[in-house]
C-alpha cells in the first residue's frame, strides 16, 4: 500500500477469541507465564536531600541553585514553568491516566555528598551496592569492556566512567549539570533547540524542574570507541525523576547511546517525565537504545511509574542518520513517541521498538517522522507484545512536507496478543504533501496458539520457556538492532518479564 | 520385559465429544505398528492423545508406557521420558531458529534427567550428524522452525528432530501427506535409519503407499473410534485394493 488516500484510518482492534476452533491463547498456562516477578523491585537505604513536596517558582530557584546553574538556565527554567501553567495535561492518547496532583510530588530528591565525589572511595557504598544490585559496577575495571557509564539515581549523576579516555579523543560524556558549568556555551546552543519548552505538558514541566541526565558531545570525524551508557534509577519515594539528555554528534561522527531504567517496587505511582535531544550533524550516526524497566506495578495495577517522556532527535546534516531502538517492558503507563527531524538532504530516521504490556499496563508509544529534507528515508518496525488485562498502542506520525522531493517511509507495525483480555491497537496518521514521496505501511496481528505451544511441549519445552521462545523470535528483528552486549540482556529481560510459575 | 506401550480401553473428546471409545493396543520394542482407517475414525485424536494435548479430555483407560502411567505426565515429561509424535500439521515459529530451538528442546531433556546443558560444539555436531539422515541440508536448519518450509520440508523436520531427541516410540501422524514420491523415499528412509530393536514406531496412514517404505509387523483398522480389525502387512493390501467400506458394513451391521 503507498500513499496516503489509501492509508487505513486509526483503527482499533480490541482483542477476542476470533475462530471459534482455531484455538487461541487464553489459556492460563500463557497467564501464568506472563506474570513473572520484577527483579529490581528492591529500595537502597540511602542518604537522600528531599525537597518538600510542591512546585512554585521557589522551588525552580532552588534547584538551580543547589545545581549552581547560570541565570540564563534559570530564566529557561522559568519561561518554561509560567508556560506550564498555561496548559492541561494532555488527554488524546489511548490511556487511562488518574490525575495526577503535581503538588504532591517532590521535584528533588539527591543521595546526600560532600562536595561531588571526584573518587569512588567518597561514593556512599550503599549506593555502589545498589547499582551492583542492577549489574551496573562503577568500578571501571569491573565494567563490560567498550563501555561507559553514567549512573543517575534520583535526581543527580552519580558517577560517570571512563570521562579521562574519552575526553583525550575530544569526546565528552558527562552529567548534564556539569556540562552546564563546564562547557555553558554547548548546553546553551543546543538545550530546548529540539524539543523546545513549548512543545507539550511534560515538556514544559521537565524543562522547569529538570534535574540530571547525560550530555555528550561527539567532535568532528571521531568514531566513539565504546557504547555510551546512561543508567537511570529512581530510589527515594514520593518524587518524580525529570531527567534531560542531550547527544550532540558534530560532522562526521559516530556514537552509540545506552539508556537502562529501573526503580523500586512502590505502592504509590512515580513520575517520569523526560526530554531527551539529539542533534546529528552531516554525515553523522547516531545509535540510540533504550531498555525501559521501570517498575511496572502490580498484578492488580497499583503503584508503578508514570512514564511521559518527550524524544526527538535532528537530523539536520546531510546524510545524517539517526535510529532509535527501544524495548519497552517497564511502567505502569508508558507515553513516548522518539522521533526524527530530518531536515538534511539524505538523512535517515530509525525507530525500532518491543513494548511489552501485561497485567494493567498501559503503553502508547511509536514515533514521528518528520521528511523536511529532499530524499530522505525512514523506516518504522514496531512489535507490540500486550498480556493480561494490558492496553498496548502504536502511534506513529510519518509526515512529508511540500518540496521534500523523494522521500521513503517503510512502516511495519505487528501486534502479538498473549491473551483474550488485552487490547491492541494501531493509530497510524501518515500526512504526505508531496507527490513523489512513496509511504509503505503493513500491520499484523498475531496470537501464540496453542498448537505453538503444544508443539514446544512434545519437544519437551515447558510452556514457560516456549512462550519466551516464541515472543523472543517475535521481536528478533528489533532485538537484532541492540548492540550485542544489551541485546542478551534484552532477550532475558524479555523471557523473565513474561516468566511466572506455570500450573 | 519387551512391551513399550499398553493402551487399554481408552475413551477421549474434544469439548464432550467422544472420538474414541475403548482403544486396546500393546506395541513391543522393536515392533511398527500401521494404524489406518478412514477419516474422522479418531487416528489423528490417538496421536494426540498419547501425546497429552490438552485440547483433549481422557475419560477413561489407561496407558502404560515403559512401566510408568503416561496419562499422569505433562507433555513434555512425554517427551522426555521418550515419546515423540511427528504431527501431520507442523506449526511456524517465526523468528525462533530451529538451531535455537532443538538446543532449547534437547537441553529440557538433559535437565529431566539432571544432566549438564551440552556445550555449544557437541550441539552443533550433532545438528550436523543428524540433520544427514534426511538429508536436510544447512539453510534449513538454520531458518526459523517451519517458517516457509514446504511440505516435504516439514515432514522431513519432523524426522530430523526424532533424530536429535532418539525417542523410544514414535508416532508419525500423517507423515506421508503431501509429499511426492521422493521426500517420501528420504522420509521412510530416514525413519528405518532411526530403528533399533530397543525402539518402536507407530505409523499412521491413509495408504498402502508409505508401507512399501516402512514395512509394518501390524496393520489396525480404526473406525468410530475402536480398532475393529488387526493383522499383518497383507491388511493393508487388502485395503488398497477393496478400500473400507467393507470393513465399515461389518462394523455397523454387527452393531
Amino acid at each position: 500500500m503507498d500513499k496516503e488516500s489509501k492509508f487505513p484510518s486509526p483503527s482499533s482492534q480490541p482483542c477476542k477469541p476470533e475462530v471459534p476452533g482455531a484455538r487461541m491463547s487464553g489459556s492460563t498456562d500463557i497467564d501464568s507465564a506472563v506474570s513473572g516477578d520484577y527483579k529490581y523491585g528492591f529500595s537502597s537505604d540511602i542518604d537522600t536531600e528531599i525537597i518538600p513536596k510542591g512546585l512554585n517558582e521557589d522551588v525552580i530557584r532552588f534547584i538551580s541553585a543547589r545545581k549552581g546553574e547560570p541565570d540564563w538556565l534559570l530564566e529557561f527554567r522559568l519561561k518554561a514553568y509560567r508556560y506550564w501553567l498555561t496548559l492541561i495535561p494532555p488527554h488524546w492518547a489511548h490511556l487511562d491516566i488518574p490525575e495526577i496532583d503535581f503538588q504532591a510530588i517532590s521535584y528533588y530528591a539527591a543521595p546526600v555528598k560532600k562536595e561531588g565525589p571526584k573518587s569512588l572511595d567518597e561514593v556512599d557504598p550503599e549506593l555502589l551496592d545498589t547499582f551492583n544490585k542492577l549489574g551496573i559496577p562503577l568500578e571501571e575495571q569491573k565494567l563490560q569492556v567498550g563501555m561507559a557509564v553514567d549512573a543517575v539515581m534520583d535526581s543527580v549523576s552519580v558517577k560517570t566512567t571512563h570521562r579521562e579516555k574519552l575526553a583525550d579523543m575530544g569526546i565528552i560524556f558527562c552529567s548534564i549539570s556539569e556540562a552546564v558549568k563546564d562547557y555553558p556555551d554547548l548546553v546553551r546552543k543546543y538545550l530546548g533547540k529540539v524539543v523546545s519548552y513549548r512543545d507539550n505538558f511534560y515538556a514544559a514541566l521537565n524543562s522547569a524542574v529538570f534535574s540530571d541526565g547525560s550530555f555528550v558531545y561527539i567532535p568532528k570525524g571521531v568514531r566513539c570507541p565504546m557504547e555510551l551508557s546512561t543508567y537511570f534509577r529512581i530510589n527515594a519515594s514520593g518524587t518524580g525523576q525529570f531527567e534531560r539528555t542531550l547527544i550532540v554528534a558534530d560532522d562526521d561522527s559516530y556514537v552509540s547511546y545506552l539508556e537502562g531504567c529501573t526503580a523500586p517496587q512502590r505502592d504509590e505511582n512515580q513520575l517520569h517525565a523526560a526530554i531527551v535531544e539529539i542533534i546529528v550533524e552531516d554525515r553523522a550516526e547516531v545509535k540510540y537504545s533504550t531498555v525501559q524497566n521501570w517498575y511496572a506495578g502490580d498484578a492488580e495495577g497499583r503503584g508503578g511509574v508514570y512514564n511521559f517522556v518527550t524524544k526527538r532527535g535532528l537530523c539536520r546534516g546531510d546524510f545524517s542518520k539517526l535510529s532509535w531502538t527501544q524495548v519497552e517492558t517497564g511502567s505502569a503507563i508508558t507515553w513516548k513517541y522518539p522521533g526524527c527531524i530530518l531536515s538534511g538532504e539524505g538523512s535517515v530516521g530509525e525507530f525500532y521498538s518491543v513494548a511489552v504490556t501485561r497485567n494493567r499496563q498501559q503503553a502508547d508509544t511509536g514515533t514521528k517522522m518528520i521528511h523536511l529534507g529532499r530524499n530522505t528515508r525512514s523506516t518504522i518496525v514496531s512489535k507490540g507484545i500486550s498480556a493480561g488485562y494490558s492496553q498496548n498502542s502504536y502511534r506513529g506520525l510519518v509526515k512529508v512536507v511540500p518540496g521534500a522531493t523523494g522521500c521513503r517511509n517503510y512502516t511495519q507495525c505487528d501486534s502479538l496478543l498473549l491473551s483474550s483480555t488485552c487490547g491492541a491497537h494501531t493509530f497510524p496518521y501518515i500526512d504526505v504533501m508531496d507527490d513523489t514521496a512513496i509511504v509503505e505501511h503493513e500491520a499484523t496481528t498475531s496470537k501464540i496458539s496453542e498448537d505453538q505451544l503444544f508443539y514446544c511441549n512434545q519437544r519437551g519445552i515447558p510452556t514457560e520457556e516456549a512462550v519466551g521462545l516464541i515472543v523472543n523470535g517475535y521481536a528478533k528483528e528489533v532485538m537484532n538492532k541492540l548492540p550485542m552486549e544489551f541485546a542478551v540482556e534484552a532477550q532475558k529481560l524479555l523471557a523473565i518479564t513474561l516468566e511466572g510459575s506455570v500450573g | 520385559m519387551n512391551q513399550l506401550l499398553k493402551v487399554e480401553n481408552l475413551h477421549a473428546g474434544i469439548e464432550g465429544k467422544e472420538i474414541l471409545k475403548g482403544i486396546n493396543l500393546t506395541v513391543n520394542r522393536g515392533e511398527v505398528h500401521a494404524i489406518m482407517g478412514p477419516n474422522g475414525s479418531g487416528k489423528s485424536t490417538l496421536s494426540e492423545v498419547l501425546a497429552g494435548n490438552p485440547a483433549f479430555t481422557v475419560t477413561e483407560g489407561t496407558v502404560d508406557f515403559h512401566g510408568t502411567d503416561l496419562l499422569a505426565l505433562s507433555p513434555e515429561d512425554r517427551s522426555h521420558e521418550g515419546l515423540f509424535l511427528s504431527f501431520q500439521y507442523p506449526v511456524e515459529i517465526p523468528g525462533v531458529s530451529m538451531v535455537n530451538f532443538m538446543r532449547a528442546a534437547l537441553n529440557a531433556k538433559r535437565k529431566y534427567f539432571n544432566e549438564p546443558p551440552m556445550s555449544a560444539t557437541d550441539f552443533l555436531k550433532l545438528m550436523r550428524q543428524k540433520r544427514a539422515i534426511v538429508e536436510l541440508d544447512n539453510k534449513l536448519a538454520s531458518r526459523s522452525v517451519n517458517e516457509g518450509f514446504s511440505g516435504g520440508e516439514k515432514k522431513r523436520n519432523e524426522i530430523f528432530q526424532m533424530a536429535v531427541l532418539e525417542p523410544q516410540l514414535s508416532i508419525l501422524d500423517e507423515t506421508d501427506s503431501g509429499l511426492d514420491i521422493d521426500a517420501l523415499r528420504i522420509v521412510a528412509g530416514g525413519v528405518n535409519k532411526l530403528r533399533t530393536d530397543r525402539n518402536a514406531t507407530i505409523v499412521i496412514t491413509h495408504y498402502q503407499r508409505l508401507l512399501d517404505y516402512i514395512k509394518p509387523d501390524f496393520v489396525h483398522v480404526l473406525y468410530k473410534g475402536r480398532i475393529v480389525r488387526t493383522g499383518g502387512p497383507e491388511l493393508a493390501l487388502e485395503l488398497e485394493e477393496r478400500g473400507y467400506d467393507w470393513i465399515k458394513e461389518q462394523v455397523d451391521t454387527s452393531h
